[in-house]
């Protein structure tokens, strides 16, 4: 006989528990959601092909995805090196966005008719600029702890606004009809693509980045810094860590690869800067960055998979004619319990049983 | 029923606790009686703790049952405990630091209106502040108090539930002799008003001194519960460890080498920006121990963190070897030289969810052979941390075990082998025996006193004076920031003499014929 329940931290985490929950997590969303869109009048076995088809059964369908996955990715990697220091940068959408304006601004005033150095010029302008904008609060974080929270969140504010000044005022196309866009880069100033699809280089960045800080947080000292900043701060201390220059340091990181999506985004996808050109994924990225459980490897796979939902989710609005609200609401459900599964990761629940005295 | 009415407070029965399959206690019996001390003797790992985290609701036993006042009750968490009357004073405060000492006062309780009534819980702490000599500020914020004033703040915490059960564990181990006395006070009040206190510790005198019954607890099993008058120190030793051990420490007698540092004149602010070290000089030598003695929150903290580097002074020198350390970085102390065995293991000497090797490299990662330029060789870490667990006798399931499973005892030995691999010039060493068993506690001493024939100069931060005093060479005591005076021969002089001092009164008053 069950007379209660206990929840206790687990001591020992087994492994096979990191496959089987987020498993059982996955089926439980598609049945929630399989649920939801039987309400809805739509046959869910029938939306679930019209995704899983959508996103992964043409060229163009995978390479959507991927078009998807990339940004998520590079901004993906780049919170996630901050949150392995505990520094919470909310601000990837801003330095998106301050990575793309001066990518726009090197176009602009710097232009060189050869891809080879444009991409250059672009990648270290909107490194250089995303890396300064995150740094800054970083370094108020560091030197005289003022919440991050608040800083990179509000930088995101002004990064927006100041973007809004640019394309609405010096920066508009005249072309454009009144639209706040610049006008579009020329050729040397694209990225390449692959094969007839919209799939740019950014796709080999975030591989390279991906593995590149995998390796680091396993193998080299600075990694190993980062990690026990991240466990315990005051055992860095003692250990002689300088934790300013650390915090300011992956706040430049985390804004410089932020930076790159924003020019990957413009460069690589739009071909110009315009307003919203984001829509958001800076934000998004975070999402990523926790499910991938801080693994630079895990946030390729776990953006690939966010890609599938946001493919799949426009093809539900056009195909079987849902609202964009409810495709929120099945990608939300599906992240509810992705999300919600790691608790049984971290706890067990016990049932206390026995007779009643 | 089989036992007598009204016979305990408390009866647990038949107990058994595991973890993943390892049984931190195996049908262990135990009971307190109303009025009595009954102390909980065992070295660590021996379950002493899990046993009392089940009576207190954090943990619920496989089997065996638990009592009270001949009822059985299941204890399903701390609340459950707490309305049966069960309080518990844990060997890790489990305080709210961010919050005051009032908040955390009446943190849990129920029946606490929306409008939380500050007044009246000052006046309910200051009441029972004054009557069991508790004293400590209502309003600080927990984070900026002591250690021994947040275990005062533990204390007062259950008392102020009215627990007719007081479950202490090492209560004394952060405390002076003075303070002990203090408590011992109280607990010898609670005991007259007919509370049972279940007093857990290592240190047979005061368990010889103030328990009325003594159980005894070795690998998760009950060995025995005895009289405190039928037994004598020895037998319990053996009882606790199942062999024989030696109490006293040889120590041969040796001279100072040269000067490793010399610290002049420093005044070091605390956290709250208050100056908690006033105009301190020292001068430490080669072989040689300087014991430092003062009651917990007298600046011993500030004055070792300035030490090793961690606090800059805001006056004053520190020269290593003769050259000027004063504003350098704390990686600069290391480099030097400098170790240190801070009083807080998880929270700052170790990092709890990572592995042994991992906490092995924490002084090292970037040095040779560790370290390979910017690459960290995991195959020169694994033997590393390896030398060290061997010599240390570090007991682990594995190296890939994270340090948070790990026993007091083994977690002071891993950090005690890591500060010293690379056989330190200055070693500074705060409570380094707190909390461990008899035979963790003479292997940390007498690696100290090897330390020092070696001719590393070690500053030896403890509370426990007689230890003070019969390792140290020279002994500082410390009050309210300041030195009260260099003791320089400190087995020879009288523990009183040293409580007098640590309550404030300068050396030059004690000897006036200025001896010292």
């Amino acid at each position: 006989m069950i007379r209660g329940l206990k929840v206790e931290k687990r001591l020992y985490r087994p492994r096979w528990l990191s496959v089987l929950i987020p498993v059982s997590g996955m089926i439980l969303a598609l049945i929630a959601s399989g649920f939801f869109m039987y309400l809805l009048g739509v046959s869910p076995l029938k939306a679930f092909k019209e995704v899983i088809y959508s996103a992964l059964g043409s060229k163009y369908g995978i390479s959507e995805t991927i078009v998807k996955a990339v940004p998520l990715a590079l901004a993906g990697i780049a919170v996630l090196l901050s949150f392995k220091m505990i520094i919470w940068n909310i601000g990837a959408e801003g330095q998106i966005v301050i990575g793309a304006l001066a990518t726009t601004a090197v176009v602009r005033y710097m232009f060189i008719d050869n891809p080879i150095v444009m991409f250059i010029l672009m990648i270290m302008a909107s490194c250089i600029a995303g890396g300064l904008w995150a740094a800054f609060a970083g370094y108020l974080k560091a030197r005289w702890n003022v919440n991050e929270i608040i800083t990179t969140l509000m930088l995101n504010y002004i990064a927006i606004h100041l973007m809004e000044h640019f394309i609405y005022g010096p920066w508009r196309d005249p072309a454009s009809l009144g639209f706040p866009m610049t006008k579009p880069f020329p050729d040397a100033a694209r990225l390449y693509q692959f094969a007839d699809t919209r799939v740019h280089v950014g796709i080999i960045i975030a591989i390279i980045l991906g593995l590149l800080f995998y390796w680091i947080f396993k193998n080299t000292r600075w990694g190993y810094e980062v990690r026990v900043i991240g466990e315990n701060p005051r055992a860095a201390d003692f250990a002689g860590i300088n934790y300013v220059w650390n915090v300011v340091f992956v706040m430049f990181l985390s804004g410089a690869i932020c930076g790159i999506a924003g020019m990957t985004e413009i460069a690589g996808l739009q071909g110009r800067l315009q307003s919203g050109f984001s829509g958001g994924f800076g934000y998004t990225a975070i999402i990523v960055a926790w499910l991938a459980r801080l693994n630079p490897l895990s946030v390729l796979f776990v953006s690939f998979f966010m890609g599938i939902l946001l493919v799949g989710g426009d093809t539900l609005q056009i195909v079987m004619r849902l609202p964009l609200s409810s495709t929120l609401v099945i990608q939300g459900l599906i992240l509810f319990f992705l999300l919600g599964g790691e608790f049984f990761r971290r706890y067990r629940i016990k049932f206390i049983t026995g007779k009643e005295q | 029923m089989s036992f007598q009415q009204n016979c305990c407070l408390v009866e647990m029965k038949n107990i058994t606790k595991k973890f993943a399959g390892f049984h931190a206690n195996d049908k262990v019996d135990f009971d307190v009686r109303p009025g009595e001390v009954h102390a909980l003797l065992g070295e660590n790992g021996a379950g002493k703790s899990t046993l009392m985290n089940v009576l207190c609701g954090l943990y619920f036993q496989e089997e065996g049952t638990i009592s009270i006042e001949n009822r059985i009750v299941e204890l399903k968490n701390p609340k459950d405990a707490i309305l049966n009357g069960i309080g518990m004073v844990h060997q890790h405060f489990m305080l709210v630091p961010s919050q005051t000492v009032w908040e955390n006062m009446i943190l849990g309780l129920d029946n606490i209106p929306q409008f939380l009534p500050k007044h009246r819980v000052i006046e309910k702490i200051k009441e029972i502040s004054k009557k069991y000599g508790l004293h400590v500020d209502p309003e600080a914020k927990t984070w900026q108090l002591s250690i021994g004033e947040q275990q005062r703040v533990a204390i007062l915490r259950v008392l102020y539930r009215q627990a007719s059960v007081l479950i202490l564990d090492e209560p004394t181990a952060v405390l002076t002799p003075q303070e002990s006395k203090k408590l011992f006070q109280t607990v010898m009040q609670m005991r007259s008003e007919g509370h049972g206190i279940v007093f857990i510790s290592h240190k047979l005198d005061e368990v010889m001194e103030f328990s009325d019954r003594i159980t005894i607890l070795r690998k998760g099993r009950k060995i025995a519960t005895v009289e405190t008058d039928s037994v004598t120190k020895q037998r319990l030793a053996e009882m606790m460890v199942g062999e024989k051990v030696a109490f006293s420490v040889d120590k041969p007698d040796m001279d100072p080498g040269k000067t490793v540092m010399e610290i002049d004149n420093i005044s070091v602010l605390n956290d709250r920006g208050r100056e908690a070290v006033r105009n301190i000089s020292l001068e430490l030598r080669q072989n040689e121990i300087i014991g430092v003695a003062g009651i917990a929150g007298n600046g011993q903290n500030e004055l070792c963190e300035a030490i090793v580097g961690l606090r800059k002074p805001v006056s004053g020198k520190i020269y290593m070897f003769g050259k000027d350390l004063t504003s350098a970085r704390p990686k600069a102390y290391i480099s030097e030289g400098v170790r240190y065995i801070p009083a807080d293991r998880k929270g700052t000497g170790l990092i709890p969810n990572m592995n042994i090797n991992e906490n092995a490299i924490l002084k090292k990662y970037w040095q040779k052979p560790v370290s390979r330029g910017f690459r960290i060789d995991w195959r020169a870490v694994l033997d590393f941390a390896k030398a060290i667990v061997d010599k240390f006798h570090v007991d682990a399931p594995s190296m890939e075990t994270p340090v948070r499973n790990l026993s007091g005892g083994n977690l002071q030995k891993l950090m005690l082998g890591r500060e010293l691999k690379d056989e330190p010039n200055l070693l500074v060493a705060v409570h380094p025996t707190w909390g461990l068993d008899v035979a963790a506690t003479t292997f940390v001493r007498e690696t100290l006193l090897l330390e020092r024939s070696r001719g590393a100069s070690i500053l030896f931060v403890s509370e426990d004076l007689s230890e003070l005093v019969s390792i140290s060479d020279r002994l500082a005591v410390i009050h309210g920031g300041e030195f009260m005076g260099m003791i320089d021969d400190p087995s020879s002089v009288d523990l009183e003499t040293v409580g007098l001092m640590m309550a404030g009164t300068p050396a030059s008053e004690i000897f006036p014929g200025g001896k010292s």
